[in-house]
């Protein structure tokens, strides 16, 4: 499994050039050789969703991509949600709403609900569960995360 | 200057935690790395049993990468890991050690470690290690007559007896016996975060670091250094974020000690990070019981007796919790009811499967489950309705404290304070009890399979027997908590800081609470048994208590003022009795306290000692839809009634109560570790083993209750981590009943489509058969 390959992952706007074997994971990338523990592994089987990062604007789960295939592709992560110490607007919902407990599969909700909400700033009730029931929690019984979510969407369609 | 004096305690006060989760800043187990550090891989058993013949490593060892491979010889100094918990003698045969050296036991046993430069490289090497293997006869299921387990000794590791008043007597005067035989399943806390461990020997201070620790890391430091032949004072432990806890995680298992063993060994830091399939099968699984259990009653439904015999699927070892799940059920059981006689018989059995530990209201769920069905039955039995034979069963307010004549975990369990009676008619008041009844008669006239159901239940908190705290003020101010507890994520700091901002009289916003850092504080006891808050908390609150009464004395020094007029608000000292005059800081009484003579500083320690456990009570409420086509059952709305004396946050409280709630939905309907016939596990991904999401959660309705405030602790504290969970099983089955029109239907949990299809099935050719053949 050698022959490793030579390529540049774009993560929050900022170019991280890496040698990768063609089997490592975008999330081992991200987390190993870019230093961004912020996305969480979870399950390696593409099920909890703690991993899931925005690649062009979609929401992916970086365990079941490869990081060759995510070069030269705009990648966000949690780590850049928050301008400096301001947090987004989704953030600052999950704090006020108690939308987290333990905060493993917080970064990865986040991820989701970002990438949905930019697409889909007027999802429906229905379609936003079936959105939320793709990532996995075990801490909140979910109720406050759906809180958070409909009042970061109120939020943001004030703005 | 005016200053208002703030309270937090009882307030829903935003967490401090928040801020690093949600930036992509938390630490958790696989965030910490060292240089130059190896990665383990675990050989794990493909075997549910075997005697092992052979293992093979000289492939994986010649892989380029691979520093070493051990096997059982490799680590056979190393004794196998003790008990923590529930210590019954004779049991220390049934011991795990870190790597299988003669029988594997379960698929998923550790047999070999692979250590090596990448973690890649170490899974390729991990496949190339053989295991050539004897298969032996299996145990799958603990009803089944016990075999050997090793020479002389067999499956049934030990039985469990607890009891009082003469049982046989009432069977035999009683007005009716009612009873049942009922099942739980095999499931487990399952958190997001997987297992990790990362050892690290630092040899300049010749000091064993152990990084990703979690709810007993004072605990483990001492069998770690036991086992390595170590002091535990060159051993730490450091607890990072925890990806949830749940009782399974933080366990001293295996691999902790392997990774330290290695660091040790070959002087390079030793980093172990679980994949989600070795957590299905190697972390601890929980709850599976089978029970009969009879209940003698008389001719209004009154509770003469209960006798319960049952079975404990233990897996294959005892690891630290030892009997305790079964300890517990036992002295449990009888929850908030009169029971005059009581037997329990718990027989743990050894099989051949993941071994067991505790899990979110270990021996409540399942003993709650075998309970509320029997209160059910019982009012089928009399015809009465299911809340009116609870009601006259209930344990009266005047009758607290009530002591069971039962112990647990070293304490006899003595019910503290409670008014049963009260909570359940809050509860029916909060749902609407007689319309929603209505309503769902309404519905089930027309065609639907929907019905309601209702459990009791009473949980055991604040385990003692002591907790220390320390609590210091430094020179610009800043107060930090350093505390013994541990958190899994469930608030602790927040929780800590609220309590220590009241006793001292600072905001808690900017409190440090310290957790899970051995070489921070000598004693610790960590986070189980619902104890952090009450046992954590009291010291805390005494600790700065004692750093108030300091900065009172040393300001009255400083304000010349008489200390009896003196008060601290928001971090200063100032004069009670004046909204105006002079005042110094607690930042400025450390820095005077710092250069005083045979000064200790603005630092105080407390400790809070506790014989008993307190008990919190609640009542849950299950409104469920069943879909007679697929069997799937829709949980429509749920609520939880939970008294907890005192609720330090109660936004936490409820984060607490929800949370438990969907864990409890999970193992009542979806969630179960299944095996097939030669002991193979099935349910080793996210695919197969199906934690509730989204779209399964009901809206949860929690009324938290501060009726009874616990006597054993002036802040009136009970835990509030497990009622969610509790009788969720219980609510759920009786409201399943209620939906199909079967009394009694619902005896195994969880209840899973292709189960409640049978029982609709077998119901239809019941029917069909009354039709056929008309009976008189």
């Amino acid at each position: 499994m050698s022959g490793e390959i030579e390529i540049v992952l774009t993560i929050n706007g900022r170019d991280h050039p890496v040698r990768v074997e063609p089997r490592r994971t975008l999330v081992d990338a991200i987390r190993e050789d870019c230093g961004q523990t912020g996305t969480h592994i979870g399950c390696e089987h593409g099920v909890c969703g703690a991993c899931t990062v925005l690649v062009d604007g979609a929401p992916v789960r970086s365990c079941l991509m490869f990081a060759v295939q995510a070069a030269g592709k705009a990648i966000r992560t949690v780590e850049g949600l928050a301008s400096g110490e301001e947090l987004s607007v989704l953030q600052r919902a999950f704090m006020e709403h108690h939308g987290l407990q333990c905060g493993f599969c917080t970064p990865g909700f986040l991820m989701l609900v970002t990438g949905v909400l930019e697409r889909e700033p007027d999802i429906g009730d229905d379609d936003l569960i079936d959105v939320l029931a793709s990532n996995l929690c075990r801490c909140t019984g979910y109720q406050n995360i759906v809180k958070a979510v409909r009042a970061a969407m109120q939020e943001l369609r004030a703005k | 200057m005016n200053l208002v004096k703030q309270k937090f305690v009882g307030r829903s006060v935003r967490r401090l935690e928040d801020r690093p989760l949600l930036t992509g800043a938390g630490r958790f187990a696989a965030d910490v790395s060292f240089p130059h550090q190896l990665h383990m891989r675990l050989v794990r058993s493909a075997y549910a049993h075997a005697r092992i013949v052979a293992v093979r490593t000289a492939d994986a060892a010649a892989l380029p990468g691979v520093h070493a491979v051990w096997t059982a010889a490799d680590v056979a100094h190393i004794p196998p890991i003790d008990f923590r918990l529930t210590k019954v003698a004779g049991l220390e045969a049934y011991r795990q050690h870190v790597l299988a050296a003669d029988r594997l036991r379960y698929v998923g046993e550790p047999v070999a470690a692979v250590f090596a430069e990448d973690p890649y490289v170490a899974e390729d090497a991990a496949e190339l290690v053989s295991v050539e293997v004897e298969e032996l006869a299996r145990v799958l299921d603990a009803r089944q007559e016990p075999q050997e387990f090793a020479d002389g000794l067999r499956t049934e590791a030990t039985v469990v007896r607890k009891g009082y008043g003469d049982v046989d007597a009432a069977f035999r005067n009683a007005h009716a016996v009612v009873e049942l035989d009922l099942a739980i399943g095999r499931h487990s806390g399952v958190p997001m975060e997987t297992r990790g461990a990362i050892a690290h020997h630092d040899r300049a201070r010749d000091v064993l670091e152990l990084h990703g620790a979690a709810k007993v890391p004072h605990w483990n430091r001492d069998q770690i250094a036991r086992m390595l032949g170590r002091s535990p004072s060159s051993v730490h432990l450091y607890e990072g974020h925890v990806g949830g806890g749940f009782g399974v995680r933080g366990e001293l298992y295996p691999e902790d000690v392997l990774v330290c063993a290695a660091a040790l060994a070959f002087a390079r830091p030793i980093k172990w990070i679980e994949d989600r399939r070795e957590h299905l099968i190697a972390t601890n699984h929980s709850r599976q019981q089978t029970h009969r259990i009879r209940a003698a009653i008389d001719a209004d439904g009154r509770i003469l007796a209960i006798d319960d015999a049952y079975f404990t699927d233990q897996g294959a070892y005892l690891r630290t919790h030892a009997a305790t799940v079964t300890d517990l059920t036992a002295a449990l059981l009888p929850g908030p009811y009169r029971v005059p006689a009581y037997r329990a018989v718990g027989r743990v059995r050894l099989t051949n499967k993941t071994p067991c530990g505790t899990y979110r209201s270990p021996g409540r769920f399942e003993g709650s489950f075998a309970r509320e069905r029997l209160l059910d039955a019982i009012a089928a039995r009399i015809g009465i309705d299911p809340i009116e034979a609870r009601r006259r069963n209930l344990i009266a307010q005047a009758e607290m404290p009530y002591t069971r004549t039962l112990d647990t975990l070293g304490t006899e369990v003595t019910l503290d304070s409670g008014d049963y009676a009260g909570l359940l008619d809050k509860t029916l008041a909060h749902i609407g009890w007689p319309a929603l009844q209505q309503h769902l008669a309404q519905r089930r006239a027309a065609g639907e399979m929907v019905g309601a159901g209702l459990a009791m239940f009473v949980e055991k908190t604040g385990l003692g027997p002591r907790d220390l705290a320390r609590v210091t003020v430094d020179g610009d101010g800043a107060v930090e908590v350093v505390t013994g507890a541990a958190s899994v994520g469930q608030g602790v700091e927040t929780a800590i800081a609220q309590i220590c901002a009241d006793a001292l009289g600072v905001d808690y916003a900017g409190i440090r609470v310290v957790h899970g850092q051995t070489d921070r504080i000598a004693f610790g006891m960590g986070a189980f048994a619902s104890r952090v808050t009450v046992m954590t908390g009291e010291a805390t609150r005494i600790a700065a208590a004692q750093v108030r009464a300091k900065a009172i004395a040393a300001a009255a020094e400083l304000l010349q003022a008489p200390a009896d007029s003196l008060d601290v608000v928001d971090g200063r000292v100032v004069r009670g009795d004046a909204a105006e005059g002079p005042s110094v800081t607690l930042g400025e009484v450390a820095r005077a306290l710092a250069l005083a003579d045979g000064g200790t500083g603005l630092c105080a320690e407390g400790w809070f000692q506790c014989d008993h456990m307190n008990y919190p009570y609640g009542v849950h409420v299950a409104i469920v839809a069943v879909d007679r086509d697929t069997g799937g059952v829709a949980v429509e709305r749920f609520g939880v009634a939970y008294d907890v004396g005192k609720a330090v946050n109660p936004m936490l409280v409820e984060g607490q109560i929800v949370g438990g709630v969907l864990q409890g939905l999970g193992g009542a309907l979806y969630e179960e570790f299944r095996y097939d016939e030669r002991g193979e596990p099935l349910s080793v991904t996210f695919a197969d083993y199906l934690l509730p999401t989204a779209r399964e959660a009901p809206p949860v309705e929690v009324i938290i209750c501060e009726d009874a405030p616990s006597p054993l602790n002036p802040l009136g504290l009970k835990g509030a981590g497990e009622g969610g969970a509790a009788a969720v099983g219980a609510a759920v089955a009786a409201a399943i009943d209620a939906a199909i029109g079967i009394p009694g239907a619902v005896t195994q949990l969880p209840v899973t489509p292709r189960r409640l299809r049978e029982i609709l099935r077998q119901q239809s050719h019941a029917t069909a058969n009354e039709g056929s053949h008309p009976r008189s």
